[in-house]
C-alpha cells in the first residue's frame, strides 16, 4: 500500500509567554482511500497535527520539526506559491464551525467557483457550474437556488454541506476534517457522517478525521490513533482499538464513555487531569494517572511496542512481538 | 432533617410542605413567545420557544429533558428559574406558587442552576471561594461562616480548599471550574438543581467524573435534578424520567426504559436512532431522519413534526396531538398514532383489550 501522508518524528511547540509543546515525537502515516480517526480529549494536539499538515499553524509563534511529506512533497519546505497550490487540490479541510469558516460577504456559489477558477484555471460559467454539481453531490435541496444564498441564509446542517462541497470542489486526494460534526445537532451529525462516508468512497479520497467522540470514529474511521497530550498513545484497526483496547488511557477513555452504562451504576473515570504542556515530556506522560503505573514509567519515555502488525502502543506494559524504533 | 455530613452551618433549606407525595415542581401550560423583527412591511413573526408545556418532577427524582437545538429545552429551565418573565404558565414549588405563598428570593434558595458554559457563569473578578460564599451571604450569613462553608463545598466537590480556595476562574480547567458551578449552586441548600447541558462541554474522562460526583451528592444531599441534555447516553445514565421537546413542545414523556425501550414518538425514534453505533461491525446505514430541524419561527400548524414525519396523514398538519397515556406507568406521547381511535391509519382501535400495536 502506498502511504499518501507520511509523518516522522513530528514536534510542534508554540512560543510566547509560555512554550507549549503541543505535538510531541508524532509519527503516523495515510494509506490510500484510508479513514484515519485521530481521537483526543481538548488540548491532546490532534488538529494541531492536523494544521501542521495544511501549515496553517501561525509561522512566528510556532516551531516545527520533523518531516511531514504528502505524495512525496516535503510540505514543510514548501514556499508560499507552492503551498497555495497545494491547499484545495491536494489537501483541503473541513472545520468545525462552517459558520465561521465561510466568508460571511460572498454566497455559496461564488465561494465554490472562486476556488475552482482559482485552482483550475477555470472560466466562471464552467466554475458556476461545477459549484453547482458540487452542491448536489452534498444533497443540497433545491442547489440552484442555493448558489446565491449566503452562509447566514442557510441551516447548520445545510452550511457544513456547503462546506464539505467547497473543500471538496477541487477534487482533493485527501481531506482532513476537524470536528466536521461537533456542533451539529443529532439527526443532522448522523446524516453528514454517512454523507462523507459515502463521498469518500465515492471520490475515493483519504481522510484524516479529528474527533473526541468515540461514537463518531465508530462511524466513519477504518483506523485509529488515540493521542494524549501531544503523542499518539496507540494505533490500529478501529476495531482492534474499540474492542481490546492496550494502552491504559485508551483503555480508561473507551471505558468512560456511557454508551450503555447502566443507571445507578457508577461510570468508571480516569482520576487526575491531563498534563501542563510546558515540558516536552521526558517519560510516559500518562503515568500520573495512570492505575498500573510502575517506578520504571516515570523514569523514561516508553517505547512505541508493536502488539500485532499495525498495532503500536506506547506502553512498557503492552505485550511486544517487535519493539518498533 | 435529613443527615448531611457538613460540620459548618448551612443556610436552613426551605421546608418540605407536601410531604413525599406532593411533587417538588408543578409545571402547568408554560409559554414563551418572543417576536421577531419580520422583514419591512410583512406581519410580526413569533419564535415559539415553549409553547403549553406540562410536567411535574417529583421528590428526589432526576428528570431529564432531551432535544436539539432550538426545542426550548435551555427556555424552559430560565423560566423555571425565573430568568425571564413567561407569558403564560404556572409554576409551583412544592406546593406553593410562586409569587404568592413562596417569594422569588425563598424560590432561588429552593432551586438552583448549573449551566453550560462553566467560565461565562463565573464572576472572572471573584476567587473561587468568594464565589461560592456570594449568596449565602446575600441570603444573611456571616462572611466567616459563608466562607467557612465555601471551603467545605469545595471539599465535597472533589477540589483541595487549600489548593483552589483562593484562585480565580482562568486558573483552573474546565472540570474543576464546573465543580465550582456546582458547589456554588448547592451553597444556598437548594432542594432542586437544574443541570443546563452542565456536563456537554466537558471531555469525556472529565464527564464521567463530573456525573459520579453529581450522584454522590444527590445522595448525601437529598437533591432533586432536572437534567437538561442533548446528549442521548447521558440522559439515558442519570434520569429516572424524560421528557422529549420538539419545536417548544413536550412530544413524549415517561420512564427512562420505557421511552428507550418503546419510543412513541416518531421523533423521539428517530433522536434514538441518529446515535452513532457503538459498534463497529454494525454501523448506521441509512439516517434515521432526513432535514434539519425546522425553524422554531412560525413552527408548522399541527403537530409540529409533521413535516419531517414519515407517517404523517392529512389529519396530522390539521390539529395538534396532545400529550396522551399509553399505559399507566405514566408513558406519554403526543402523536395520533398512539391515541385509540384518533382517525390515523396507523393508530391502535379504540376498543379497550384490543391488540394495540
Amino acid at each position: 500500500m502506498t502511504n499518501l501522508v507520511e509523518i516522522d518524528n513530528l514536534n510542534i511547540r508554540f512560543t510566547g509567554d509560555r512554550t507549549v509543546h503541543a505535538v510531541n515525537d508524532l509519527s503516523l502515516s495515510l494509506g490510500e482511500g484510508e479513514v484515519l480517526g485521530l481521537l483526543g480529549e481538548s488540548g491532546s494536539g490532534k488538529s494541531v497535527t492536523l494544521r501542521a499538515l495544511m501549515r496553517l499553524l501561525p509561522k512566528r509563534r510556532t516551531q516545527i520539526s520533523g518531516s511531514v511529506t504528502v505524495l512525496g512533497q516535503d510540505v514543510l519546505a514548501m514556499d508560499d506559491e507552492a503551498l497555495s497550490a497545494f491547499r484545495g487540490q491536494t489537501v483541503s479541510m473541513i472545520f468545525q464551525e462552517p459558520a465561521l469558516a465561510l466568508d460571511p460577504v460572498y454566497t455559496i456559489g461564488r465561494q465554490i467557483a472562486e476556488t475552482v477558477m482559482r485552482h483550475e484555471g477555470k472560466s466562471e460559467r464552467e466554475a458556476t457550474a461545477r459549484a453547482l454539481e458540487m452542491l448536489n453531490v452534498v444533497r443540497i435541496p433545491s442547489a440552484k437556488r442555493r448558489l446565491d444564498s449566503y452562509p447566514h441564509e442557510m441551516s447548520g446542517g445545510m452550511r457544513q454541506r456547503a462546506m464539505i462541497a467547497l473543500a471538496l470542489a477541487c477534487k482533493p486526494k485527501i481531506l482532513l476534517a476537524d470536528e466536521p460534526t461537533t456542533a451539529l445537532d443529532a439527526t443532522v451529525q448522523i446524516q453528514i457522517l454517512l454523507l462523507l462516508r459515502e463521498l469518500q468512497r465515492e471520490f475515493g479520497m483519504s481522510v484524516i478525521f479529528v474527533t473526541h467522540d468515540i461514537g463518531v470514529a465508530i462511524e466513519i474511521c477504518d483506523r485509529v490513533a488515540v493521542m494524549y497530550a501531544g503523542q499518539i498513545v496507540e494505533q490500529g484497526t478501529l476495531r482492534d482499538i474499540v474492542r481490546s483496547p492496550v494502552h491504559p488511557y485508551a483503555r480508561g477513555l473507551l471505558a468512560s464513555t456511557i454508551h450503555g452504562a447502566r443507571r445507578g451504576e457508577r461510570l468508571e473515570t480516569i482520576p487526575g487531569t491531563p498534563p501542563t504542556l510546558d515540558h516536552a515530556p521526558t517519560s510516559c506522560s500518562f503515568a500520573p494517572r495512570c492505575g498500573l503505573a510502575q517506578p520504571r514509567c516515570s523514569e523514561r519515555l516508553p517505547p512505541n511496542v508493536q502488539v500485532a502488525p499495525g498495532r503500536v502502543a506506547r506502553c512498557i506494559l503492552a505485550a511486544p512481538t517487535v519493539v518498533a524504533t | 432533617m435529613t443527615d448531611v455530613a457538613i460540620s459548618t452551618d448551612m443556610l436552613e433549606p426551605i421546608a418540605d410542605v407536601g410531604g413525599e407525595a406532593q411533587p417538588l415542581l408543578q409545571v402547568k401550560g408554560l409559554t414563551k413567545h418572543f417576536p421577531v423583527r419580520g422583514e419591512l412591511f410583512s406581519a410580526r413573526k413569533t419564535v415559539r420557544a415553549v409553547d403549553n408545556v406540562s410536567f411535574s418532577v417529583m421528590k428526589g427524582e432526576t428528570v431529564g429533558i432531551v432535544g436539539e437545538s432550538g426545542c426550548g429545552k435551555s427556555t424552559t429551565a430560565r423560566l423555571l428559574m425565573h430568568l425571564m418573565a413567561r407569558d403564560a404558565g404556572e409554576i409551583v414549588y412544592d406546593g406553593m406558587q410562586v409569587g404568592r405563598s413562596l417569594s422569588l428570593r425563598e424560590l432561588r434558595r429552593g432551586m438552583q442552576m448549573v449551566f453550560q458554559d462553566s467560565y461565562a457563569s463565573l464572576n472572572p473578578r471573584l476567587t473561587v471561594e468568594e464565589s461560592i460564599a456570594f449568596g449565602p451571604k446575600v441570603h444573611g450569613m456571616a462572611d466567616r461562616a459563608a466562607r467557612a462553608l465555601a471551603r467545605e463545598l469545595l471539599g465535597k466537590v472533589g477540589l483541595r480548599p487549600e489548593t483552589f480556595a483562593n484562585r480565580y476562574p482562568h486558573e483552573i480547567s474546565g472540570g474543576q471550574r464546573q465543580r465550582v458551578n456546582i458547589a456554588r449552586a448547592l451553597a444556598l441548600s437548594p432542594r432542586l438543581v437544574i443541570l443546563d447541558e452542565a456536563v456537554s462541554a466537558l471531555d469525556k474522562s472529565v464527564e464521567a467524573q463530573v456525573l459520579n460526583l453529581l450522584a454522590d451528592l444527590k445522595r448525601e444531599f437529598g437533591l432533586t435534578y432536572l437534567f437538561i441534555s442533548h446528549d442521548l447516553n447521558v440522559v439515558r445514565y442519570i434520569s429516572d424520567r424524560v421528557l422529549v421537546m420538539y419545536l417548544g413542545e413536550v412530544v413524549e414523556l415517561g420512564p427512562v426504559e420505557q421511552v428507550w425501550e418503546s419510543p412513541a414518538h416518531p421523533y423521539t425514534r428517530a433522536l434514538l436512532a441518529a446515535m452513532p453505533s457503538s459498534d463497529p461491525d454494525n454501523r448506521t446505514e441509512v439516517p434515521s431522519i432526513s432535514g434539519d430541524p425546522p425553524n422554531p419561527i412560525d413552527p408548522p400548524p399541527g403537530c409540529r413534526f409533521h413535516t419531517r414525519c414519515p407517517f404523517a396523514e392529512p389529519l396530522c398538519a390539521k390539529d395538534t396531538p396532545s400529550l396522551s397515556d399509553l399505559d399507566t406507568m405514566g408513558h406519554q406521547a403526543a402523536c395520533y398514532m398512539a391515541i385509540p381511535g384518533s382517525g390515523h391509519s396507523r393508530a391502535p382501535a379504540r376498543a379497550r383489550g384490543e391488540n394495540a400495536a
